[in-house]
């Protein structure tokens, strides 16, 4: 029904009304609106300011340590018999993408005068990158994280509470990313005037899947520079990328959405595998609906109501995608994988047998579909590394005290 | 004319709508307690289709959700129980939820049914003016069924301008930009009652959230056409063993009806 009104410029952008085709809008309860109506009419004057951009690309290259570098990983290449380079986002200050994000809102809370701000977190990455730069800008912060969550990554918490901010446990629904989520949004709805919500993904209410991707998409701007400069051309084959809610997806997909000939490849978590029951593979096992504010595929049953995916990576664990990603998957332009936990968690010890790389488990996911793909020697593959594995070293050790690898 | 504007039509201050979520406190409560409300003195009924993520309500309301699909309340549930409400119920009865259930169920084929068993009325607060008045709109309008908007102190004049309309029914006035159950001073509030009423609108208001007792009942009657109760509603009949009972005494502390005058 939504289709005919709809017309697409890039796909980079979404339309006035935040719509990728069908996906996206502001779907809201008329308490947000004041803040969300700020935000939609303020956020790109203010991102294209001089000032404003100068601040933000000095902090990413002093503060966070950018350009990431983009490796080419000789060993990984060797086994897949292609060219395998991993953008390095593992390497940022707080040790993944997520930075990226923050730094950029973070600037623009100051010049929307907010003093206030709040986040949701699932693993804690992004919770550590907002307190991070809440910490560098001396603003209050406050986290929420699902009970459940807090327990299982307790040294994130330690890093939250460490930089200054205050850690507030989601005991409502299933007490995971997604009750944090709605906790943050009840937060925001009472705090409507000194308070800017961070939003860790490209998911919520328009303006944010458009903000975040575009604070993330200097991940492909540096890779079409450095790519050009290691081998000639800005433009690989392919484009590999873990998708939870899909900030670092987008940010790596962002500056090849236009060109055709670059195949763009997501990977969903499938946890247990796609159809046990216990997976986050929104995609394969959702269906066009609205959460967090937003018109995307929802994982839900059959009466609507949304469900509690699974992975063993508490950052893909999420029952929906950015309205960018549903309209990526819909329109074919993207390819949707996906792989299990055990999958991921192999891709992590090969990655860090052959290049000495131990990565996040989110980015395992987009490592282990290098051995679904029909890759050969001409090929240019390019591989988000999203975020380092130190925070999954229980889980590591797991595996291997568990003779699983 | 539509129930909701019979109401206004022969009742024009201290209306009271009375918000209860539907298979709350158990799955079979739903037509029990809208009996009870309207026995109770109650003007109007919202029955809240539980979501399991309803961003705009309290952990009170959340809580009841919960339960409620704990218990096995569906759309398709709900409407089972709905089908012969109107031998009973003779008050209006508005719908209020979330869009995505609705969207799952095909929403032309939740109005017609809404609209079949009775229902009079829709509040969404997750639907937008953008999407009502491109997409969902001229639906609700074909089955008959009136469409309430929400107000804050925070919304522009022009805004409230624009929604009242494209309402139908009343306007819901929030009293404070809060989630259900915050019990804010409606006191505080004042200067934006004053500033609905000035506005002449079209529609009558009726002001939700932080109403709880007879003081801030009386308070919100003050400058509104009557006011919302919700969330000290579910408090009253969470622990409730007889629900009809608890109802009439919840009321009747409200609006002075004494259980069995009607």
């Amino acid at each position: 029904m939504i289709e005919n009104r709809i017309t697409v410029k890039s796909i980079k952008s979404p339309n006035e009304q935040g719509y990728y085709g069908k996906f996206g809008g502001a779907y809201i309860p008329e308490m947000l609106y004041p803040n969300v109506e700020e935000l939609r009419t303020r956020y790109l004057e203010i991102m294209n300011e001089a000032a404003f951009q100068k601040e933000y690309r000095t902090l990413l290259k002093d503060y966070v340590g950018r350009p990431s570098p983009l490796y080419l990983a000789g060993r990984l290449s060797a086994k897949y018999n292609t060219s395998i380079y991993l953008k390095r986002e593992d390497l940022n200050h707080t040790g993944a993408h997520k930075i990226n994000n923050t730094v950029g809102q973070i600037l623009l809370a100051q010049r929307l005068g907010k003093r206030r701000i709040i986040a949701e977190t699932g693993a804690g990455q992004h919770g550590v990158a907002t307190a991070t730069v809440c910490a560098l800008k001396g603003i209050e912060c406050i986290v929420y994280m699902g009970e459940k969550d807090i327990a299982r990554q307790a040294p994130n918490v330690a890093r939250m509470k460490m930089l200054g901010a205050k850690v507030v446990p989601a005991v409502s629904g299933s007490k995971t990313l997604k009750d944090a989520t709605n906790e943050a949004i009840r937060d925001w709805i009472n705090n409507p005037t000194d308070t800017h919500y961070i939003i860790g993904s490209v998911v919520g209410p328009h303006p944010y899947p458009d903000m975040v991707a575009r604070f993330q998409s200097v991940i492909s701007e540096e890779i079409r520079a450095q790519l050009r400069e290691k081998t000639g051309s800005e433009l690989p084959t392919h484009v590999i990328a873990c998708v939870g809610g899909g900030s670092n997806a987008a940010g790596t997909f962002y500056h090849f959405l236009d060109d055709a000939s670059v195949e763009l490849i997501a990977v969903e978590a499938a946890g247990r595998g796609v159809h046990s029951g216990k997976s986050a593979a929104t995609t394969q096992l959702g269906k066009p609906g609205v959460l967090h504010g937003s018109r995307s595929y929802v994982m839900q049953t059959e009466d609507g109501q949304v469900v509690e995916p699974h992975s063993i990576s508490a950052g893909l664990d999420y029952p929906g995608i950015g309205p960018l990603h549903a309209y990526l998957y819909d329109s074919g332009r993207a390819t949707f994988l996906s792989a299990t936990d055990d999958e991921a968690l192999k891709a992590a010890f090969e990655l860090t047998r052959l290049e000495g790389i131990i990565p996040a488990l989110e980015s395992s996911h987009a490592l282990a579909a290098l051995d679904q793909l029909q890759l050969n020697e001409k090929d240019t593959v390019v591989l988000c590394l999203s975020g380092r594995g130190d925070k999954d070293m229980a889980t590591y050790m797991y595996a291997m005290e568990g003779g699983m690898l | 004319m539509t129930r909701i504007g019979e109401l206004f039509g022969r009742k024009r201050a201290r209306v009271l709508s009375v918000y209860s979520t539907a298979g709350f406190p158990q799955l079979n409560s739903t037509i029990e307690v809208m009996k009870a409300l309207e026995a109770g003195g109650a003007d109007m009924i919202e029955l809240g289709m539980p979501y399991s993520d309803p961003l705009a309500d309290g952990p009170v309301i959340q809580a009841s959700s919960t339960k409620a699909l704990e218990n096995g309340m569906t759309l398709a549930v709900l409407f089972e129980q709905l089908k012969d409400m109107r031998r009973s119920i003779h008050i209006p009865v508005l719908l209020m939820g979330y869009i995505n259930p609705i969207l799952q169920y095909g929403f032309e084929r939740f109005c017609e049914t809404a609209r079949r068993v009775g229902v009079d009325g829709l509040i969404l607060p997750d639907l937008p003016i953008y999407e009502y008045e491109t997409e969902y709109g001229p639906i609700l309008r074909k089955h008959g069924l009136d469409f309430v908007f929400l107000v804050t102190p925070e919304t522009s004049a022009e805004r409230i301008r624009k929604v009242d309309m494209l309402s139908t029914g009343f306007l819901y006035a929030v009293s404070s930009s809060s989630t259900t159950g915050k019990n804010k001073d409606i006191g505080e509030q004042e200067d934006y009652f004053q500033r609905l009423q000035q506005m002449k609108l079209r529609n009558p208001v009726l002001v939700g959230f932080g109403i709880r007792d007879r003081d801030s009942f009386d308070a919100a009657c003050r400058h509104a056409n009557g006011a919302i109760i919700g969330t000290a509603y579910i408090r009253a009949i969470d622990k409730a063993t007889n629900v009809d009972a608890a109802t009439r005494e919840f009321l009747s502390g409200i609006v002075g009806v004494e259980a069995g005058a009607l």
